[in-house]
């Protein structure tokens, strides 16, 4: 027995025992039917080769372990972004418990959302009693300012009207005539969770800007200095948004964050579970109407609600996740341009210090190959810092990557000698990345925690940068955006290659003479 | 914290009456009138909790449960390794269950084993308008090209499938013909079916009688010797390793584990499964209903057992211990000896410091009854528990073995009830899952995930206990509970007073 009371041993060591080893090996001999152990290496090692990737980039159906989740989920990341909001999702309510745990697992933090809860005789009849009763319940138990409602895709298949359903629950008496009850639908076989955030954006602005589902007059824009802000869906939402806010006060911008989830997703241990804090205003966001300009963080996100806004009136401008010192000099000259303000000294020396901090350090990442994967606008930004810092980002693979960006991650290849040897693999899963690895093999990998199998099979070390990250805590309240968000990723960066590096040379009198104190 | 040592049963039983009646006054008439069936405190001597069980969730009260798919592919299916289960349908439900349940195997992960991968059909407008059974299929030929020492492929119906009207039973069997028999599932366990998880478990059952057992050859020669002492676990996921665990306690016994249902589990095993001389049945809501299949049909008995605890081990052993002869029983009494002095020395570090300490639970299958005994092992007291899916049969269960009187009993718990209970009881520690865990960790209330073990693990077992005892000292004595009220600010807020 290895077990013992004054040193607990928990999985990483129990079984690590001979008795576990045994039995673990009596088990798989006498009753597993295994394969052949050399069937298995032979397999292994042909799961490798260009053959391989050739029978797997020739996949037509099935999915492997794919970088994108449904509609849902970024509709849910839209609604807790708004002043004492419970995102409502209108379908199976198994849905609405894999969104919470999916924020939280990522967050650390409780992530409140009900669900309609529809079962086989709503699928047969419809939905509309679950949504009279859903928004009655809700009102009445979590008393919020606004209820969002979104949809899964058992409310979409069978055709559910969001619009009539609310309209009618209000008849009903559900909620008051006047409440807020914006909506979106968002079906999962449609686009991906970033459809899902530009949806439900879009509904939210839709509900108060053009008359709350034309029970009152749509507002008439007067427009304003101040500017709208949309930072799209991002698992680096809490630390980007407080940079975000910090770099207008800085420059005295009159600004509204549409979406403001970073209070939400990091409130406090004292005592009081918070289940609404902080969020964007329904005020401000009504009067989000009148805002000179709208700035998209990223395009990709945003693609049907800005050019809603831009129907309004409003000059729109849109990013690709900004990274690094290029990226942040021209955001921040946007919103210099727009605003009419300018940018502060104090900005100016962070960029700086970003640009010292790269001159320090970029001799150990120039030259490096890098596989990036994630949602279409973070690949982007990712691979313009890369390309600034002079490595080159070979391959970059967005699952929900269209042709689009396919180009216009090619217009970024070819804007820099580092990129010429980079491709971009959109709609690609994870499954295509283990052959890119094993064919094409590169010296990092970013992306978010489900590239740690990548890293285990391919021994191509992971940089966790995106969304989720499940197995690392509290990066998200770290920014990647603005100088000091680049200095962020800067250093998370290179504390990857250092590790490395002294992993790769620690044996004793065989290669630690390079194992430098001095780096 | 706690305030329940003070008080008397009947008072401590008026308390919770008190706060049912008091949450009930949130909800409209209709509601309330709904989940005031759901709510209870428990009576001694009565033969179930008081309490409606398995009915339809309450839409828009935030409801903690999951649905038929989560049931199947999360829970029964899953975890069996050398099978490919594809999430049939849009991308979203395999992607949030992805590795997400801790079902360890071993196995080279893409090759021979594919527990911890996502196959999705990923389905897009036109699999919706169109239907996806081509789709499937070529999904299916792919599988077989890309993964060609996979040994089995099951197909994990997401929503759409039964709403589109797809024949995935007829893909599935047209497939497997081409395929030489290969044994290919089709699940029809969309999340809308049912009420919770709970259905899905039963179709996920019934799937593995009319597609593995009713598939057998009875002329094919047996893989392996046959003994007297072959038995089948059943219904324990090895979440964190608890199969291994306990699996190991029944060899030590001198009992032959012939299969594992599910975790770590093979094809193999389940198609072994109806050699077995008895089987041992863990999460009974989960895997009751195979049981008592094998059971009519191959006449093999089943026994339900719980491993979590010193107590309840033993006696568990001892019961599985009566289906044999003495050469087991003395086995058992040989296991139960030789772990004595490790659960006396676990039981002397980690009592004193847990002794008196109050717990409220909420988790799924078998957790709400069976983890009491280990906390009473280390002298804790559960003064409220609740089922996610339970039946009534898991109520008569709870109040027969294990709960005492006046145990605040919530069955599918919202979110709102819960957090008012636990705001009033003051348990020390909550056991809940990963949507709850945060909730109650801002309120200064020290939790463990008991679904997960909060990413430790294993609890089953002898050696799982070990573990068991550390984690909730760590949780209920971590220092920084001392930390959550700034010391500037004074009297705790109401929110954290006792009811009265």
């Amino acid at each position: 027995m290895t077990q013992n009371a004054e040193h607990v041993l928990d999985h990483f060591e129990l079984f690590r025992g001979p008795e576990y080893q045994q039995m673990l090996a009596n088990k798989k001999k006498m009753f597993e039917n295994p394969r052949d152990p050399a069937e298995v290496e032979r397999v292994r090692e042909w799961a490798k080769t260009p053959e391989y990737r050739e029978l797997n980039f020739a996949r037509e159906a099935l999915t492997v372990n794919p970088a994108k989740a449904c509609q849902p989920l970024g509709a849910v990341f839209v609604a807790v972004g708004f002043e004492g909001t419970i995102p409502f999702v209108h379908g199976s309510q198994g849905c609405v418990a894999y969104y919470r745990s999916h924020f939280s697992r990522h967050f650390k933090e409780p992530t409140s959302c009900v669900s309609s809860s529809m079962t086989e005789d709503a699928a047969v009849f419809g939905g509309l009693n679950n949504m009279i009763d859903g928004l009655a319940n809700t009102y009445a138990m979590y008393k919020p300012k606004m209820i969002a409602v979104s949809t899964t895709c058992m409310a979409e298949v069978i055709g559910d009207d969001l619009n009539a359903f609310i309209k009618t629950s209000k008849e009903k008496g559900s909620v008051p005539e006047e409440f807020d009850v914006p909506f979106a639908h968002t079906p999962a076989f449609v686009g991906s969770h970033i459809t899902g955030y530009d949806n439900a954006m879009k509904g939210v602005l839709e509900h108060f800007w053009d008359g709350k589902a034309r029970t009152v007059p749509a507002l008439e824009r007067v427009p304003n200095e101040s500017i709208n802000f949309l930072g799209g869906f991002d698992g680096y939402t809490v630390g980007n948004l407080r940079e975000i806010k910090r770099i207008f006060d800085l420059m005295g911008v009159e600004y509204t964050i549409l979406g403001d989830n970073s209070d939400v997703w990091d409130t406090p241990t004292d005592g009081e579970f918070r289940m609404y804090d902080g969020g964007t205003t329904l005020e401000a966001a009504a009067n989000a109407v009148h805002a000179k300009a709208t700035f998209s963080m990223q395009e990709f996100c945003t693609e049907k609600t800005l050019p809603f806004i831009a129907n309004h009136g409003q000059e729109t401008v849109a990013f690709n996740h900004p990274i690094g010192v290029a990226g942040t000099d021209k955001f921040l000259m946007e919103v210099a341009r727009i605003t009419g303000k300018e940018i502060p000294e104090e900005l100016a020396k962070e960029r700086g210090r970003l640009v010292d901090a790269i001159a320090d350090s970029s001799a150990h990442i120039h030259g490096k190959k890098f596989a990036i994967y994630g949602d279409p606008d973070l690949c982007m930004g990712l691979a313009a810092f890369l390309l600034e810092l002079g490595a080159e980002p070979t391959h970059v693979l967005a699952t929900n990557g269209n042709k689009d960006w396919a180009a216009k991650m090619q217009q970024l290849f070819d804007s820099s000698p580092f990129g010429a040897n980079c491709h971009a693999y959109p709609g690609k899963d994870l499954w295509h990345m283990r052959s890119l690895l094993f064919t094409e093999p590169v010296d990092f990998l970013i992306g978010n925690t489900y590239g740690k199998y990548l890293d285990r099979d391919t021994g191509t070390p992971l940089i966790r940068i995106g969304f989720p990250i499940f197995d690392r805590h509290h990066h998200h309240r770290r920014p990647v955006w603005g100088y000091q968000g680049g200095m962020n990723v800067l250093i998370t960066i290179l504390d990857k290659i250092f590790d490395e590096i002294d992993a790769n040379t620690n044996v004793p009198s065989k290669t630690d003479y390079s194992f430098d104190i001095i780096r | 914290m706690s305030v329940s040592q003070t008080q008397s049963i009947e008072e401590i039983k008026a308390r919770n009456k008190e706060l049912i009646a008091e949450v009930l006054q949130v909800y409209p008439e209709k509601t309330a009138k709904r989940r005031a069936k759901h709510l209870n405190v428990h009576e001694a001597g009565k033969s179930d909790c008081g309490v409606k069980s398995n009915l339809k969730s309450v839409p828009g009260v935030m409801t903690i449960r999951g649905c038929a798919y989560a049931g199947s592919k999360g829970v029964v299916w899953g975890p069996i390794k050398d099978m490919i289960h594809i999430s049939h349908g849009p991308v979203g439900c395999g992607q949030y269950s992805w590795a997400a349940r801790r079902n360890y195997y071993i196995g080279t992960t893409g090759i021979d084993t594919f527990v911890t991968m996502q196959f999705t059909s990923d389905f897009q407008e036109k699999d919706i308008v169109f239907g996806g059974d081509k789709k499937l299929a070529k999904i299916m030929d792919e599988i077989q090209e890309l993964f060609p020492l996979n040994n089995g492929i099951t197909v994990q119906s997401e929503c759409p499938i039964g709403l589109i009207g797809d024949d995935i039973e007829a893909v599935s069997k047209s497939k497997s013909k081409e395929y030489d028999g290969k044994t290919i599932v089709p699940v029809r366990c969309e999340g809308f079916r049912g009420v919770s998880q709970s259905l899905g478990h039963h179709i996920a059952n019934d799937a593995v009688r009319d597609w593995i057992f009713d598939k057998l050859d009875p002329n094919a020669p047996p893989r392996f010797e046959p003994t007297d002492y072959d038995v089948a676990i059943i219904g324990d996921y090895n979440i964190g390793g608890d199969a291994w665990s306990s699996r190991i306690l029944l060899e030590e016994m001198g009992l032959r584990v012939i299969a594992q249902w599910s975790g770590d589990g093979s094809l193999a095993e389940l198609e072994a499964t109806p050699k077995a001389k008895l089987n041992v049945l863990h999460c009974y809501r989960s895997m009751n209903y195979i049981s008592r299949h094998m059971e009519e049909k191959y006449g093999i008995p089943w026994c339900e057992y719980n491993f979590f605890g010193p107590s309840k081990i033993a006696e568990s052993l001892r019961k599985i211990a009566s289906f044999f002869d003495d050469k087991i029983k003395d086995g058992a009494e040989r296991v139960i000896a030789k772990y004595q002095p490790l659960m006396d020395a676990v039981i002397a570090k980690f009592r004193p410091r847990l002794e008196g300490k109050t717990v409220m639970l909420f988790v799924g299958g078998l957790r709400p009854r069976h983890v009491i005994g280990a906390y009473e092992d280390l002298g804790m007291e559960v003064v409220g528990t609740g089922y996610e899916f339970g039946h009534n049969d898991d109520y008569q269960r709870t109040a027969q073995h294990y709960v005492k009187d006046g145990t605040l009993i919530y069955d599918d718990v919202t979110g709102y009830e819960f957090e008012k209970f636990v705001e009033k009881v003051q348990p020390d520690l909550v056991g809940s899952g990963i949507k709850e865990k945060y909730v109650f960790q801002k309120m200064g209330v020290p939790f463990r995930q008991m679904h997960s073990w909060d990413y430790s693990g294993p609890y089953h077992g002898y050696d799982g206990f070990a573990i068991f005892a550390r984690d909730m000292d760590m949780a209920i004595n971590s220092p920084v509970w001392k930390m959550a009220k700034a010391p500037w600010k004074a009297a705790p807020k109401p929110t954290l007073l006792a009811a009265e």
